[in-house]
């Protein structure tokens, strides 16, 4: 008898393309996996894991939302250097509401990632124009700005920050709301991408002429995802506030701006699934360098490094090309 | 209103830094006219179609279209009155099979007033739409990534892409060039058939030849002024245009 190998993946699409004639539950496992694995890992992963790594978990999905909101802003041509201006935009929020006002954090937290939003797009309207390296330079010095006119004004508790902000009511609260988000955000936004709305914001930074020559004001639409992404940071530092149970000036640091990047980069940009696996793969990388001490950063450095030379594309447009190559044997008759 | 000019262009200036791209070009436009620009390279009149598209503003002069001042109008309000460009370079998402590269015109608010096109439903009409322009079908080639395509495909999907705007006036800048004549003998149809529904239609092109069998009347650009303007033949025999394509003596 004589065996060939064959791809697997090719019949499944043609079988599930227009009609839906899947027979097998493995045909359908081979299309539900890359969506079950991370749901039932979001799910499942705050059960498993100790006290400590319950805490960098936090981290890890903060960061992601954050690669997820840059991921956003760029695939609309817009590179930003300032994810810490929308992280503690919401940051600032969402404290101040709770210190001042008294509210509750799960009042505190929506209401300040849409304002915390508005707050920034609102900041980044004046540049909407500018492209490029221009856009990004501003994004980079505005969230730099803000720590200054903090530490001068002294508003907001200035350089001691504002302490003692009420925290969610339980840690399992705490997890699961973060992972909700991350879920909604990441498999929503995938969604939104993938529509005609989508195709337009990726028009855009693809050839914005072309765009407003079939009679589409790029400029709302470029606000429209502007206050996406900007929501997104904004909730990530509204829910770090009452995780931390302070703000200050901290939350305007060069990691909120840079870690994301550096995550989507990784992670493989343009897919928001890509910035997702970079955040689970560098956050945690990271604590667990902790032990290594002073070359700590020298170590983070040179895994960076080896997976961008490896894998310019990403990791995950690798991972994802090699799922799709999955061979299988079948007889030849 | 005034009766007949659907656009008319009065006393138009621009000046990149000390360039002087236009110099007072003043034109109208009646309905339903093929008016055919040219020019030897550099005359202007790429700006001139940007003047009046929103592109770029002028220095001076003013542009009507059916009665209403559209000068320095931004180039997606001026689409959604129907005046439809293409671009001498085309750019379409390469990525994209070519019927998606179809939905963006297709998302915009003036189709959508006219064909209410939800997610989904527009990539029935892209695909009725390239077929009106060439694209068979039978042959999947609708499906293909544009960066696959050839030119030739490549400029029918830019008049599509113009055509999906519903648009009045269309505007094509350089569509025949770097076509074989097959190609161009394809095209030709289809703005005939623009034509026959009443369509009003500015070309730029090199390709006099090909542009003078169909073109109601030329008008000829020269540093960035007119200098004739008239009937095919009349114009050609005149000796400023002799001069501006074959140099003097």
């Amino acid at each position: 008898m004589k065996k060939r190998k064959e791809r697997i993946d090719r019949g499944i699409k043609a079988r599930s393309g227009d009609i839906f004639a899947l027979s097998s539950w493995r045909e359908m496992l081979y299309l539900a996996a890359p969506r079950l694995i991370p749901l039932v890992g979001f799910l499942l992963l705050p059960l498993i894991l100790g006290p400590y790594w319950q805490k960098v978990l936090l981290s890890v999905a903060v960061f992601a939302l954050l690669a997820i909101s840059w991921d956003i802003l760029a695939q609309t041509g817009m590179v930003s250097l300032g994810q810490a201006l929308f992280f503690g935009m919401g940051a600032y929020t969402s404290g101040t509401l709770n210190f001042y006002l008294g509210w509750h954090p799960l009042i505190a937290i929506p209401i300040a990632s849409v304002v915390g939003g508005l707050i920034c797009t609102v900041f980044l309207l004046p540049v909407l124009r500018l492209r490029g390296i221009y856009f990004s330079m501003v994004t980079l010095i505005i969230p730099l700005m803000l720590v200054r006119v903090v530490e001068a004004t002294k508003i907001f508790g200035g350089t001691e920050g504002l302490s003692g902000i009420a925290s969610l009511p339980s840690k399992w609260i705490e997890l699961y709301l973060i992972m909700g988000v991350l879920t909604a955000a990441l498999f929503g936004f995938r969604r939104m991408m993938g529509s005609d709305y989508g195709l337009i914001l990726k028009g855009i930074s693809d050839n914005d002429r072309s765009v407003m020559n079939a009679g589409i004001n790029i400029y709302w639409f470029k606000t429209q995802a502007l206050f996406i992404s900007s929501c997104i940071g904004a909730f990530s530092g509204a829910f770090m506030t009452h995780v931390y149970m302070f703000v200050g000036m901290p939350v305007f640091a060069l990691d909120y701006s840079i870690l994301p990047i550096a995550a989507a980069v990784v992670g493989g940009p343009g897919t928001l699934a890509g910035a997702t696996l970079g955040a689970f793969i560098l956050v945690p990388l990271s604590e667990i360098l902790r032990g290594i001490g002073g070359l700590r950063i020298v170590f983070y450095g040179l895994f960076l490094v080896v997976f961008i030379v490896a894998l310019p594309e990403g990791i995950f447009h690798y991972v994802q090309s090699k799922y799709h190559q999955f061979e299988r044997w079948v007889e030849v008759e | 209103m005034s009766t007949a000019s659907l656009l008319k262009a009065s006393g138009l200036y621009k000046n990149f830094g000390g360039v002087q791209a236009i110099t007072n070009l003043s034109f109208e436009l009646s309905q339903g006219e093929l008016l055919g620009l040219i020019g030897p390279n550099g005359s202007g009149k790429t700006t001139a179609v940007n003047l009046i598209t929103g592109f770029v503003k002028p220095t001076e002069g003013e542009i009507h279209y059916r009665g209403r001042n559209i000068t320095a109008w931004p180039p997606y309000k001026v689409v959604r009155l129907g005046i439809a460009r293409t671009f001498q370079m085309v750019k379409p998402f390469y990525q994209l099979p070519a019927y998606k590269n179809m939905i963006i015109p297709l998302y915009s608010p003036r189709v959508k007033q006219r064909v209410g096109g939800k997610f989904g439903d527009r990539d029935a009409v892209a695909l009725d739409l390239l077929e009106e322009v060439g694209f068979e079908r039978d042959s999947f080639v609708a499906y293909k990534t544009a960066s696959v395509l050839p030119q030739g495909y490549l400029k029918r999907l830019e008049l599509a892409k113009a055509i999906a705007l519903q648009p009045d006036l269309f505007i094509l800048d350089e569509l025949f060039s770097g076509l074989s004549l097959a190609e161009v003998a394809g095209i030709v149809p289809i703005i005939e058939k623009l034509r026959q529904n009443g369509k009003t239609i500015i070309m730029i092109e090199h390709r006099l030849k090909e542009l003078f069998r169909i073109a109601d009347r030329i008008l000829v650009l020269n540093y960035g002024e007119k200098i004739a303007e008239g009937k095919a033949d009349t114009v050609m025999e005149s000796d400023v245009v002799k001069k501006a394509y074959l140099g003097s003596e």
